[in-house]
């Protein structure tokens, strides 16, 4: 009786699953596959509305346009992952940017000892979020909220809210805009090779280390991972910190990808690096996705404003349809999330 | 104290079965190679003399005492408020009693963190299932242990060692012989709740060196699934692990203890065996309707 049972059991096991189970179950398994999927569409589907698309040379433009928000969606990715968000990644790349910028000005300080000084100073901002966050124990949201508009507030003070163009700056602070390869081909800056550089590392740290399970451990739960012994507070404060140094070296490239160091430079940093996580497939609820959805994500929301733009589509419809696909994104992720064993 | 001498079954046959092919790997630190306990059943592996733990003016523990014996299972009951979590909390280090003694293996301790306890041998299985569910079975056993590889790409790049790791706890729970967890690489949250339990058990035997505690480890779980928990509890006593076991489900007490350590108001109310009392006794001692004559 048990062992008929148990093979109709085994049966019915092997007969329950739909096409569409079995998709979602491979996604469970690799949550940037859909955003690749995604991003194949949009790169096919521009690229047949436009061949200059696909052109080497605006396929360089491109990955320069992305890499600022690429490299804020790195941070943003840790953060998401310990089931936090940061609102703050925007303001504190700005700040970063601005005091950097005017020391070295005109020859003020010695470019090196600047961009140092900016560097620390993220590293300072992201670690104060993170000791707000774990000292005091406060929502990650309302932390960076508040330390949005206060590291907005102090940025616009110190630099008078006026922007120094590249001339005044001196060559190290400009260097990650130089670019290299042919002109009019494939032209890649050295800004884009630093955030190349940066995605290899955090996405080693996250997937090879302790520290990357971790992360993923207080993200998913973060009572059992204390209680098996992680040290949750530690972790979360090395996340925002790391996160810091990455908004510091955003700020670095930003200046080389403007040729210049404005206050208001990316007022929609926050939503976008947000967005490129979400769209890559990291759960906003913590503990689920992978750094290679992200650096997807941003290059889908990248390559839309891009497509779109070359098809001459207004601006307006191009925010429009980010929209739309972040909502989509979402509720992949919650259709996912629901995976049966 | 009675009847030592319930189940101090066939550990003896045990403990040489393994601990021998597992140590090729240098890198890993006596992980996993927790199969011989201390073998002596006449010594208490973990003992509490006179704890007393006050919150305030309220008495938690008003001096227990407490012996463990290698190789037995424990039951620890009492009704809400008699100090059961307070003890246990005293044991593993969560909560620092204000006087009394605890020896591990005779030696005197004094635990002021649960990672203390942990790194004595001590392994606790929590009633809330503290498990990472979106982690495979391999990473949940080396939470917070994790091994790096041999060589400067573990000590410099501090590069995971996945597949040892994979390996070991893949023969760990097979040595423990428990059947519901098979593939390390597994996502927990894929698993049963019975399965969760097990993996969370597992790791605590498999870390644990000489105790392993367990907090209403059945609470959470369907009969059939609490009947594989007491299954291993079982296996984990013979293997000569010390187990205490909180519980609120008398049958289940009665059914896998060897003796039974009754909390009441804060102090010890009695310690009895399933053979020497009813379940009945059981209860009417841990209300006070019945009183023990020692």
């Amino acid at each position: 009786m048990t062992a008929t049972q148990s093979t109709a059991a085994a049966e019915f096991a092997r007969r329950q699953q739909s096409p569409l189970q079995r998709i979602q179950h491979v996604l469970h398994g690799y949550p940037w596959l859909s955003p690749l999927f995604i991003l194949v569409i949009a790169f096919i589907a521009f690229t047949t509305l436009n061949p200059r698309f696909a052109s080497p040379s605006s396929m360089g433009l491109m990955l320069q346009q992305t890499a600022v928000v690429a490299a804020l969606a790195i941070g943003q990715t840790l953060i998401i992952l310990t089931a936090g968000i940061d609102l703050s990644v925007g303001a504190i790349t700005v700040l970063s940017m601005m005091v950097m910028a005017s020391l070295a000005q005109d020859g003020g300080m010695n470019g090196f000892l600047a961009l140092l000084i900016g560097l620390l100073l993220a590293v300072a901002a992201g670690y104060l979020n993170g000791v707000l966050v774990t000292r005091l124990n406060l929502p990650p949201f309302i932390v960076t909220l508040g330390t949005l508009s206060i590291f907005t507030a102090i940025a616009l003070l110190y630099s008078g809210g006026s922007s120094i163009q590249a001339d005044h700056l001196p060559g190290l602070l400009n260097s990650l805009g130089e670019g290299f390869g042919p002109r009019g081909g494939f032209r890649l800056t050295w800004g884009v090779v630093a955030v190349g550089v940066m995605y290899l590392a955090v996405g080693f740290a996250l997937s090879q280390t302790a520290w990357g399970r971790h992360v993923y451990a207080v993200g998913d739960d973060r009572e059992a991972a204390r209680l098996s012994g992680v040290a949750t507070q530690r972790v979360l404060l090395t996340v925002y910190t790391v996160a810091g140094l990455i908004y510091g070296i955003a700020a670095w490239v930003l200046i080389g990808r403007s040729g210049a160091a404005t206050p208001n430079a990316i007022v929609d940093a926050n939503l976008n690096s947000i967005t490129a996580v979400v769209i890559g497939g990291t759960s906003l609820f913590g503990g689920r996705g992978r750094l290679v959805g992200t650096l997807i994500g941003a290059l889908i929301v990248q390559s839309l404003q891009f497509g779109l733009s070359l098809g001459g589509v207004d601006q307006q419809f191009r925010v429009l349809a980010t929209g739309v696909l972040v909502i989509i994104a979402v509720s992949v992720d919650q259709w996912i999330r629901k995976v049966k064993a | 104290m009675s009847a030592d001498s319930v189940s101090t079954t066939d550990s003896t046959t045990v403990s040489s079965t393994d601990s021998t092919t597992d140590e090729t790997t240098p890198h890993h630190g006596g992980i996993f190679s927790t199969a011989q306990p201390s073998a002596d059943k006449t010594h208490p592996v973990l003992s509490a003399r006179g704890l007393v733990k006050t919150f305030g003016r309220v008495v938690g523990l008003d001096g227990v005492d407490l012996d463990l014996y290698p190789g037995e299972v424990l039951a620890v009951i009492g009704d809400n408020g008699a100090g059961k979590s307070t003890l246990i909390k005293c044991l593993t280090g969560a909560l620092v009693p204000d006087s009394g003694e605890m020896r591990l293996d005779g030696e005197v301790v004094h635990f002021k963190r649960p990672q203390d306890s942990r790194d004595a041998g001590i392994e606790t299985v929590y009633q809330q299932l503290a498990v990472i569910p979106a982690l495979d079975i391999a990473s949940n056993l080396y939470l917070a242990r994790e091994e790096r590889r041999p060589g400067p790409l573990g000590s410099v790049l501090r590069m995971l060692d996945k597949k040892g790791m994979k390996e070991r706890a893949g023969k760990a729970v097979q040595d423990l012989g428990i059947q519901t967890i098979q593939n390390m690489g597994q996502a927990v949250e894929t698993l049963s709740g019975g399965q969760r339990q097990a993996v969370a058990v597992s790791r605590a035997a498999a870390f644990g060196g000489k105790v392993v505690i367990l907090d209403e480890p059945t609470a959470a779980l369907g009969v059939k699934e609490g009947n594989q928990v007491l299954e291993m509890i079982r296996q984990l006593r013979d293997r000569g692990l010390g187990i205490i076991l909180i519980s609120h489900n008398m049958p289940h007490v009665w059914d896998v203890a060897d003796r039974i350590h009754i909390q009441r108001l804060g102090g010890l109310a009695g310690v009895i065996t399933p053979s020497s009392h009813s379940m009945t006794d059981g209860v009417a001692i841990m209300t006070g309707a019945m009183k023990l004559e020692s």
